[in-house]
């Protein structure tokens, strides 16, 4: 890298350790990184929601700030209270940052089993509207009715996103998935803006692809897909059951990608309050979800090196946490991995 | 060597037989089938539907024939391009009439406007099937990645995101209308409750997204809950949708019973059905109070495969096995439902969505074949 052998250009991440195992995870990835000598500058800040003026629910405000500086964030799982009074945090960050694209590669791990071998694919989740826009009424006694919407607007930003990361990572295909035989004028209107979008990307393929059929075809054959876009409640069902094919949530990376330019990523597991402070946890999730944000940052270079030392340590089974089926700690996997960061300068 | 092989042979055509038993579809639990009339002969409506449909329902008539099976069929085709509701009146009027009918799927041209409704949609809420049942298991013979897959879907088949009510009241905002009534998910609960109960099983796990949806699938799971309360042998629990198909492709073999809404229960019944050999091979049965309608259970058109003579007719013939069931036929149905399943733990008799290159037409001559080989059927026997 020519920038780092002359001069070191730090580049500040917003780094939010979250509740549970988050700090250790967090204290494990920053290792990590000073180990690879990547030029990353963290700045920890606490999301825990405040009342902001006129009784609003916001994020505190130096943790807004900071983000908006830094414009990448790096989180860790938050616990969402019951019967805080607030929405949950996750809700709060995402409509904070106006974070439209959740996006969430799904690569098998050589070494870690699951019955489906090399998944390699990407799932592009519109994450402000559709199913989840939380409008519901009841009609009448014993009848409810939940609206989904799809704007015009949302559904050309996600696709435009789709097909840009696509050619960004050199991804060959973009199928969007929907269920317009049934939700015409919904999903039909998503499926346009996706036909317009594609018109303007002709080095990509576009396919579509009812829900179902992806469904019933992704778990018999998931090396035939590649870059899936579509709208929320799809999207979360089908990211999930993609990280169920390469191993679950605790080996899943995530990123959240939102408007002007602001871009956080995250680990999408609980906060395992029966493990936290015990040096147990798997930093898989979170260390994974971090080297996407180097690779989002240009840094490809330190990506692949920390990314690979990761990999050889699960393949190797020397040393593995125990939801890897090892039973070392915490600190020795990230030990582990450190030394053969080092050892590849 | 061979006694080797012969006693291998036998021991997976016990197997067949036994998980033969084991396919005695849940009984419907609302009404009687129509009595036979002329002759003790039940006459079924049959839709050949588009693509695959046609000819995979011509090998079930073949076979039929073959078998003697008293049953005829009054044909009504739906052409999916003619935008009149002509054909799926008459289809409608055909199955009231008959009380039950063996369809294929008709196409949906989503490029179409709103006002054209998908007519698999129609025919369902016209006729009130509301209650999609599914029963996936893993067969003798096929590979899978997941061994001991044994799990019953019962989908609500006429409301939630499938309502076709939508609008667009600002140009470029599109409102789409989930509905959830208190009515049909007490049904369905009751439906899946009583059918765990009728037929052994242990659990029932509700599937739904209610911590986003909480007045719409909140009432979903409140109506199971009740519904559960009145059977105290049965365990019931809930799991939200993302979380169980992440479930089901890790450890599918902690589900017994699943009751869902409609949306839910397309992708869940998809990936069952995917995860123990794919959509050649699933039946599916649509019930009602008063009617009953079977297809394949993830209603493909097959468009591509079409009149190739490559397409899998094991879930379309199995689902005949499930009307003739619903028509009170045991004899016949666990006949021709052991025939093909020694069929398909044929390992050169696949076809290519199961790996091998056999034809459909072979399939069907297999089955036949098997059955003939038992010796001619006599009244006494059936």
């Amino acid at each position: 890298d020519f920038t780092k052998s002359w001069i070191i250009i730090l580049q500040t991440v917003t780094l939010i350790p979250g509740d549970g195992i988050g700090p250790e995870i967090s204290t494990a990835v920053m290792k990590i990184f000073e180990a690879a000598k990547a030029p990353i500058q963290w700045e920890e800040r606490n999301v825990t929601a405040i009342k902001g003026p006129g009784g609003k629910w916001m994020i505190p405000t130096e943790a807004k700030d900071s983000m908006d500086k830094s414009k990448i964030g790096l989180k860790g799982p938050l616990k969402t209270p019951i019967a805080a009074g607030h929405p949950s945090m996750n809700l709060l960050l995402r409509k904070t940052f106006d974070l439209y694209a959740n996006v969430r590669p799904c690569v098998s791990i050589e070494g870690y089993k699951t019955p489906y071998t090399d998944v390699d694919l990407v799932t592009i989740r519109e994450n402000t509207e559709g199913e989840y826009s939380g409008i519901e009424h009841v009609i009448v006694d014993g009848v409810v009715q939940s609206i989904k919407l799809i704007t015009e607007e949302a559904s050309q930003r996600i696709a435009e996103y789709a097909f840009e990361y696509a050619r960004n990572n050199q991804r060959a295909s973009v199928t969007a998935v929907h269920k317009a035989n049934i939700m015409r004028m919904s999903d039909g209107l998503f499926l346009r803006k996706c036909r317009e979008v594609a018109e303007n990307f002709k080095d990509i393929k576009f396919t579509e692809m009812y829900l179902d059929t992806v469904c019933l075809n992704m778990v018999q054959d998931p090396t035939q897909f590649d870059v899936l876009v579509m709208p929320n409640l799809y999207g979360d069902i089908l990211s999930d059951l993609c990280a169920g094919l390469i191993g679950g949530l605790g080996v899943t990376p995530s990123g959240n990608i939102g408007a002007n330019g602001v871009a956080i990523f995250e680990s999408v597991h609980g906060t395992a309050p029966d493990i936290a402070g015990k040096d147990l946890a798997n930093p898989t999730a979170l260390l994974l979800s971090a080297v996407m944000m180097l690779r989002h940052m240009g840094l490809h270079g330190q990506a692949k090196k920390i990314e690979t030392a990761c990999f050889d340590t699960i393949r190797d089974k020397k040393v593995l946490t125990k939801d890897l089926g090892g039973n070392s700690k915490c600190s020795e996997f990230t030990g582990e991995i450190c030394r053969r960061v080092q050892d590849m300068e | 060597m061979m006694q080797v092989l012969y006693y291998a042979y036998l021991l997976l055509k016990a197997a067949c037989n036994t998980l033969a038993d084991s396919f005695l579809p849940l009984i419907n639990l609302c009404s009687l089938p129509p009595p036979a009339k002329y002759g003790g002969r039940h006459t079924v409506t049959l839709i050949p539907g588009d693509g695959i449909g046609p000819e995979l329902l011509t090998h079930v008539r073949e076979l039929f024939r073959f078998c003697c099976v008293p049953v005829d069929f009054e044909i009504v085709s739906i052409d999916s391009k003619s935008t009149s509701d002509d054909d799926m009146n008459n289809a409608i009027t055909a199955i009231r009439r008959n009380g039950v009918a063996l369809k294929g799927n008709i196409e949906t041209n989503h490029n179409l406007p709103p006002s054209h409704i998908s007519r698999n949609n129609i025919l369902r809420t016209s006729l009130d099937l509301y209650a999609n049942v599914i029963h996936c298991q893993t067969l003798p013979g096929v590979r899978t990645r997941h061994r001991d897959v044994d799990i019953i879907i019962i989908r609500e088949n006429t409301e939630g995101e499938y309502s076709s009510l939508e609008h667009e009241n600002v140009p470029g905002v599109v409102e789409c209308l989930k509905i959830i009534t208190r009515k049909k998910s007490l049904r369905i609960a009751e439906y899946a409750f009583n059918a765990a109960r009728q037929n052994g099983r242990r659990r029932v796990t509700a599937v739904h997204k209610a911590n986003i949806m909480k007045l719409g699938d909140g009432l979903f799971l409140q109506c199971c809950k009740e519904v559960a309360a009145g059977y105290p042998e049965i365990t019931f629990d809930s799991m939200i949708v993302d979380n169980t198909t992440m479930q089901l492709v890790s450890k599918p073999q902690q589900f017994d019973v699943m009751v869902m809404p409609n949306l839910y229960g397309s992708v869940i019944s998809n990936v069952c059905a995917g995860l123990v050999g794919g959509p050649g091979l699933v039946p599916g049965a649509n019930y009602g109070k008063d009617y009953a309608v079977f297809e394949t259970a993830t209603r493909n058109t097959g468009k591509s495969i079409a009149n190739k003579n490559i397409a899998n007719p094991t879930a379309t013939l199995l689902a005949s096995c499930l009307m003739l069931d619903h028509l009170r036929l045991h004899g016949y149905a666990s006949m021709i439902r052991k025939a093909i399943l020694a069929t398909v733990s044929e390992t050169r008799l696949h076809t290519a969505d199961l790996g091998g290159q056999g034809t459909t037409s072979e399939v069907v001559q297999s089955v036949m074949r098997e059955i003939e080989s038992k010796g001619p059927r006599t009244s006494e026997q059936i």
